[in-house]
């Protein structure tokens, strides 16, 4: 057991020194700006396991085929060693002039999964069984011709803070399996991973400042209360009667901006570490767009609100991810 | 990870398709055995989806009967028959376990290896047709087993006709590839381990000669040989084609004696016409027997010659042979020495008293052998019948056909003339080969059927030597003018002309098979490069020539998955894109962000001498382009051709 596991360490090692020596092979250089466009210089293709069981058989054949003096048997193992040949070349084709143009990046808190949009120019080849692969995650996608394709993947994330996207392995096995055709890329390109909550839910801090408590109140459907939808703009938020009538989508401004509002500040939690705090206050911060009440953020040098919505939650939470 | 209803089902084809190309040489009980079995283990993968493989305790009884089976059919467990069983029964059995791609996988190797297999028994063109059709649908599991990526699934019809037009296609540009190796490859010059002839289902001339074995020759439209000639084609008359002789009779059956080889001192053998030179490509059957036309001048070079001017083989012809002769069909050959003179007269004790009394008669009625011929011909000119279908006979077989049936064919004929004859005191033999031929006149050959088969006399004259006697022409002139189809009454249902072009155009077809392939070796090998003067070409030629093929199709491979499409841009965006190359080329590349105006613009500030040549054609692109939704076919091709002929001399210099 533990030769093996030297083993499989000096496999390791040796797979390290390689992609420190040969990037070219391994394409780990460098970060590349998009659009990276696979070409022939950064496409390989090996025969898989049962490509070379395969020609095993094949090469049986042959020799059966020759001891026999059996020429239409030897046909028939030409046939179809040349159609493994040919298959070499069409894997080759389902990636090649392929062009990685864009990596959406949803965003999620560490821990979870994070959605990840891969969207690929293919050009106007019909393209199947192409395969994206980050580490463990995976994902089976064809190209139309002349449509951009998408794959979407859900990459596991742990800590808070910039993500750079690991390197994407883009494969295919395509046609029949015998020969693997691969390209690595490595896009410059960094996801936001939001800190992950506290599990348990402490209650809000009260506001430091003494203010009338009232209750907010939604305003209605007046045109008053209503504004221009704006991107990411919930889809609850929508005022689809209104929107109607007025022919443009308008959204419901979700509260009067007045009463109480939360001070969340990042030192008044002492007695607890960094992470725990940040913990904290990613909780508040939730807890608080849940309630629809105003907050304000106080972290070391900043200061973000007081204010409500999904624009001034993603500032919070971005300031917190990358404190 | 577990097959999906569509690998499954495709698993299934594959070995069902490998199965029934192997049925035809299985006992019929086992070819249907093992079709039950796969229907059976479809049914349940259909079914009963979740029972999974079967339990071992089914399996591996089965996998433990079926070297049983073999052995209990076949006494043997090596070999090509109980080999081939073995493979497909394994094939059979791997399809009853078979849950995981990796199971499927394994399915379509072995799958590839015992299509192979198939082609060790039959290599005619409609076997190996059939074989390339089994690889489709190997092929198309093989493509089934890689996820596609199509997340919406189609129609599985559709889905079907989609792979298997993909595999199609696949498999047609395979072609070039696989022609040129199959040319190049070298042959063995000995085969590694020895391999036992397959055994041949089809039937052929025996070895002997005995009443009533040849009926099922004559049902058999297989072909024997085909000839083509150098010289003119004989008439029917003379259409003998020499097979066996046979010496030795028992009372029964005609069969051969140890003759020695041709001793050319002894037998003298003088043409009296122009002799013919033709080449014969001979079926393989059972039998080690060459065929020559009436009477071979020449050795087969390889083969031997007997004596008595049988050509044979060392072993059983069992693939596809091809040899040159030399006949003269009109021909004295004289030399008998007292051994074959005694075995030339000899008949068995006890038999056929009546046939050997008529014969004896007839020896002190004619002072002349010429004469007892003639009387037996005469008698069966006069008394007898021709019929395929003729009555049994007793233990007196030749008493009861010339005194009491007085029917039958060739064998018949040639067995009781050749009685009567020996009883007479006239060495007498009996010669089998074939009679007839059909002249393609498509193909320019001839074809020789079994159902040509014959059988006829040769007998000693002292004054002329060896003659031959056709009994059966006594009988049935028809039988010797027009071929065996004259009396063949079950062949008449290709008698329509049409029928008969197809028939002659797919012998054309299996004629050209076994020529070009079939027997391509090493001898052919060389030929090759006939084509560009090289005779006889060495290694060394075939070497350059396959790898100059190679590199021809190598390019073209990666002259194809390199190739670039062209975009879907129409030929305005392609002409203007053609522009601002030859531009670029010239130091004025255009920005990714610039468009026709900016870029003429930035241009024109620098080289205001171009102003002439460029500005019309940005005019009339942005007219193209942006002044009207739909494009003239002729102001593009217009636009298009101007900027071909663009001169853009003024770019240079400042």
């Amino acid at each position: 057991m533990s030769r093996l596991a030297a083993l499989n360490a000096s496999w390791l090692r040796l797979l390290a020194w390689a992609e420190r020596r040969l990037p070219a092979l391994t394409r780990l250089r460098a970060k590349e700006p998009l659009p990276i466009r696979l070409d022939r210089r950064r496409i390989y293709v090996v025969p898989t396991w049962f490509g070379l069981v395969f020609a095993a058989m094949l090469f049986v054949m042959s020799i059966g085929a020759l001891n026999y003096y059996n020429n239409p048997a030897l046909l028939l193992t030409a046939v179809l060693g040349s159609v493994c040949v040919l298959s070499m070349l069409i894997a080759f084709r389902a990636l090649d002039g392929l062009s990685l143009e864009r990596v959406q990046a949803g965003t999620c808190h560490a821990g979870d999964p994070l959605p990840l949009e891969l969207v690929f120019a293919a050009g106007s080849r019909l393209r199947n069984g192409l395969r994206v692969e980050i580490g463990d995650v995976a994902a089976v996608f064809a190209a139309l011709p002349d449509e951009p394709l998408r794959a979407t993947l859900a990459l596991p994330t742990q800590r808070r803070g910039l993500l750079a996207v690991p390197r994407i392995c883009l494969w295919t096995r395509w046609p029949y399996g015998l020969f693997r055709a691969w390209s690595w890329l490595n896009p410059q390109i960094e996801a936001l991973v939001y800190p992950r909550p506290e599990d348990t839910a402490v209650p809000l801090p009260q506001s430091g400042r003494e203010a009338q408590r009232s209750v907010a109140q939604p305003l209605g459907e007046e045109f008053g209360a209503l504004r221009e939808y704006r991107a990411r703009d919930p889809l609850r938020a929508i005022a689809w009667k209104a929107s109607a009538r007025h022919d443009r989508l308008l959204v419901r401004e979700p509260e009067q901006l007045t009463g109480e509002d939360y001070v969340l500040d990042f030192d008044a939690l002492p007695a607890l570490d960094l992470e725990a705090r940040i913990a904290r206050l990613t909780r508040w911060v939730l807890m608080a767009e849940e309630r629809r009440t105003p907050y304000t953020l106080l972290l070391p040098g900043q200061r973000l609100g007081p204010d409500l919505g999904s624009a001034h939650r993603q500032r919070c939470l971005r300031a917190l991810a990358l404190l | 990870m577990r097959l999906d209803r569509r690998q499954f089902d495709l698993t299934a084809l594959t070995v069902l398709c490998a199965t029934l190309l192997h049925a035809t040489h299985f006992p019929f009980w086992l070819s249907l055995g093992l079709i039950a079995a796969i229907a059976a283990r479809w049914l349940q993968r259909r079914r009963r989806p979740d029972w999974g493989k079967p339990p071992v305790l089914l399996r591996l009884p089965l996998t433990l009967a079926l070297p049983i089976v073999v052995w209990l059919t076949y006494g043997n467990l090596f070999g090509l028959d109980p080999g081939s069983v073995f493979a497909v029964g394994m094939l059979v059995l791997k399809l009853g376990e078979s849950e995981t791609p990796r199971d499927a996988r394994a399915v379509a190797t072995f799958t590839s290896f015992v299509l192979m297999a198939a082609l060790l028994f039959e290599q005619d063109m409609l076997t190996t047709l059939y074989v390339g059709l089994g690889v489709i649908p190997l092929l198309m599991l093989l493509r089934a087993l890689e996820p596609s990526g199509h997340d919406v699934p189609q129609p599985v019809a559709r889905e079907l006709l989609r792979d298997g037009r993909a595999v199609a296609l696949n498999l047609f540009a395979a072609v070039p590839l696989a022609v040129l190796v199959f040319l190049f490859l070298p042959r063995l010059a000995a085969p590694l381990w020895v391999t036992q002839g397959a055994p041949q289902g089809k039937t052929g001339l025996g070895d002997s000669m005995s009443p009533g074995n040849m009926s099922d020759l004559f049902l058999d439209d297989q072909p024997a040989f085909r000839v083509t000639f150098d010289a003119p084609v004989p008439p029917p008359a003379q259409r003998y084609w020499r097979g066996v002789v046979l010496w030795r009779y028992d009372g029964r059956t005609w069969s051969r004696a140890g003759g020695g080889p041709l001793d050319p001192g002894r037998q003298e053998l003088r043409p009296l016409s122009p002799e013919i030179g033709y080449e014969i490509t001979q079926e393989p059957g059972r039998q080690r027997w060459l065929f020559a036309l009436d009477l071979p001048t020449s050795d087969a070079p390889g083969y031997s010659r007997d004596e008595d001017f049988t050509l044979a083989a060392a072993r059983p012809i069992d693939k596809p042979l091809r040899y040159t002769l030399h006949s003269a069909p009109r021909y004295t050959l004289s030399g008998l020495n007292t051994l074959q003179r005694q075995r030339a007269l000899r008949l068995p004790e006890g038999f056929n008293p009546r046939a050997v009394a008529l014969g004896r008669q007839w020896a002190q009625q004619y002072a002349e052998p010429q004469q007892v011929v003639q009387a037996a011909l005469d008698l069966i000119r006069a008394e007898f019948r021709y019929t395929l279908s003729p009555p049994p006979l007793g233990r007196h077989a030749m008493d009861d056909f010339l005194f009491e049936t007085r029917a039958g064919y060739c064998e018949y004929f040639a067995s009781a003339f050749a009685v009567l004859m020996r009883a007479a005191g006239i060495p007498t033999r009996v010669v089998m080969g074939y009679q007839g031929g059909y002249w393609n006149e498509a193909g320019s050959y001839m074809i020789v059927r079994q159902s040509d088969a014959h059988a006829w006399n040769e007998v000693w004259l002292d004054d002329r030597g060896w003659v031959r006697v056709d009994p059966t022409a006594a009988v049935s002139p028809d039988r010797i003018e027009l071929g065996s189809g004259a009396n063949a009454a079950f062949n008449r249902w290709y008698g329509s002309e049409w029928l008969l072009a197809l028939r002659n155009r797919w012998d054309i077809a299996n004629h050209w098979w076994t020529r070009l392939v079939v027997q391509f070796d090493e001898i052919s090998q060389r030929g090759l490069l006939r084509g560009v003067g090289i005779d006889q070409a060495g290694w060394r030629e075939l070497g350059i020539a396959f790898a100059l093929g190679m590199g021809l199709l190598a390019a073209l491979g990666l002259w194809w998955a390199l190739r670039r499409e062209r975009g879907d841009a129409d030929l305005v965006d392609r002409a203007y894109a053609k522009l601002c190359a030859k531009l670029g080329r010239r130091g004025f590349a255009r920005t990714p962000s610039e468009g026709p105006n900016d870029y003429l613009y930035r241009v024109l500030q620098q080289r205001p001498q171009a102003r002439a040549a460029l500005e019309p054609l940005f005019a009339r692109y942005l007219q193209l382009r942006y002044a009207s939704s739909d494009v003239d076919d002729t102001a593009a091709q217009d636009f298009a051709r101007a900027v071909r002929r663009v001169d853009l001399a003024a770019l240079h210099g400042s």
